[in-house]
């Protein structure tokens, strides 16, 4: 007769190796460091291509400028950009028993990505076993996100961006990681194609439960550099169409402005044209949907 | 988890983990009541797993480093990203000509982290110098996989 072997709940000596323990310790870092953190918020599209890091960086700069304390935390690992749009691309992190200093933007903006972390051009990749890396890539990603918000030292900050990749796997991360993350700021462009995947990122958001800050239409139309009349750019009405369809307001459409994305890839966002006047309406109507949740 | 001694059922306790630099770890563990110990062995996929959570199985002996994972298991990360700080105000321990050899041979991304644990470790000790028998001693002690 087979003897019973007791169970692991039956056994109540030490587990060694507590990797539950580990894990918890591990949230509770990030509990810690977001705790002087008033608003984080996801920035995100379902969508690639949109300008969702632009936006990103042009929101942290605009918030700034009217003297919010903001941090962005690059959250596409694989092709990061916001840093250096806004500017924060060079110079070394400072490693303290507190946690990693991020680098500086302008306006005090606190910025980390894995592009402060990899020599120009190279891609993200982990030291691992040559074979099968699907099988781990999710979960090192994940740790990634956790330690550039648990470890990081952010201080205080009045909102905390996070620009996340296309899609909504990381989303779903960083609602796990972030209790109570104050939701999500959608990022569109006015085409039918961009309405019908940014649709499934916001049915996803729905469904875990976060709060749909609101929607932005980026490259909504293209603002002429030298008379600054706007001329559509894409078909299409994205942005109406996902407000009727998830109950959160427009917040903004910011249209192309040649010389602001210039501005922006050569590491300065320009604080002039029909991009910037739109980015610090998006500012306030953001601030306005926190102060009123 | 936790280890059986099915025959005595009584619980093992940890006795040792061992890391032999090939991606596979070994962990020990023996039967409180027999004196029979039996070795966890995790070839380098399970190894992986538990690394990609930022875990270490058979608990931690120094906390968590700031971005450890990262700091671990980013490949090809700029040499100059990070500027560790002495930890604590301490005096730091001096390191002897072989232990810089053996410190110069880590790569560079998480050289400074990894002068930081052995650093912590002496300091804690009242090791005035590090030398390579310390950092043995440490990485046993420590379970400080390919450090």
């Amino acid at each position: 007769m087979t003897k019973r072997i007791r169970t692991y709940r039956e056994l109540t000596g030490e587990d060694h190796s507590g990797l539950g323990a580990q894990v918890g310790a591990q949230h509770d870092r990030v509990r810690r460091r977001l705790a002087s953190v008033t608003h984080t918020v996801a920035v995100m599209s379902g969508k690639g291509g949109v300008g969702k890091s632009f936006v990103t960086a042009a929101l942290a700069t605009a918030l700034a400028r009217v003297g919010r304390r903001v941090g962005v935390l690059d959250a596409d690992f694989h092709g990061p950009t916001a840093a250096r749009m806004l500017g924060a691309r060079a110079g070394r992190l400072d490693v303290t028993d507190e946690g990693v200093v991020p680098a500086t933007a302008a306006g005090g903006v606190r910025v980390m990505s894995t592009d402060l972390l990899l020599p120009e051009g190279a891609p993200l990749a982990w030291h691992e076993p040559d074979h099968d890396h699907f099988v781990w890539r999710g979960a090192l990603e994940a740790g990634t996100l956790r330690e550039f918000l648990g470890d990081v030292r952010w201080d205080a900050l009045d909102l905390l961006l996070v620009d996340l990749p296309p899609g909504t796997d990381r989303l779903a991360a960083l609602a796990g990681l972030v209790t109570p993350l104050a939701g999500v700021l959608t990022v569109t462009i006015p085409s039918d194609a961009s309405l019908r995947a940014v649709q499934r990122a916001l049915a996803a958001a729905s469904g875990a439960g976060i709060r749909v800050l609101g929607i932005v239409e980026n490259m909504a139309g293209y603002a002429c550099g030298s008379c600054g009349t706007v001329a559509p750019l894409f078909a299409g009405r994205a942005a109406d169409a996902l407000a009727e369809a998830s109950g959160a307001p427009v917040l903004a459409r910011i249209p192309f402005d040649a010389p602001a994305q210039a501005s922006a890839d050569a590491g300065r966002i320009a604080d002039t044209g029909a991009a910037w006047d739109a980015c610090r309406l998006l500012a306030s109507a953001l601030l306005a949907r926190l102060d009123a949740a | 988890m936790k280890f059986l001694c099915v025959d005595c059922d009584r619980q093992m306790t940890f006795e040792e983990r061992q890391l032999p630099g090939d991606g596979t770890l070994a962990a020990a563990f023996r039967c409180p009541a027999c004196g029979r110990t039996v070795a966890m062995l995790t070839n380098p996929m399970e190894t992986q797993l538990v690394a990609s959570l930022g875990v270490r199985i058979g608990g931690r002996t120094v906390p968590e480093q700031p971005m450890e994972l990262v700091r671990t298991t980013l490949a090809g990360g700029r040499e100059d990203a990070f500027a560790d700080a002495e930890p604590g105000g301490s005096r730091p321990p001096q390191w002897d000509e072989a232990a810089q050899r053996r410190l110069g041979a880590v790569p560079s991304f998480v050289r400074g982290m990894v002068k930081r644990i052995y650093t912590d470790y002496a300091l804690e000790r009242g090791i005035n110098v590090i030398t390579t028998e310390v950092m043995d001693a440490a990485r046993s002690d420590l379970g400080l996989e390919g450090m």
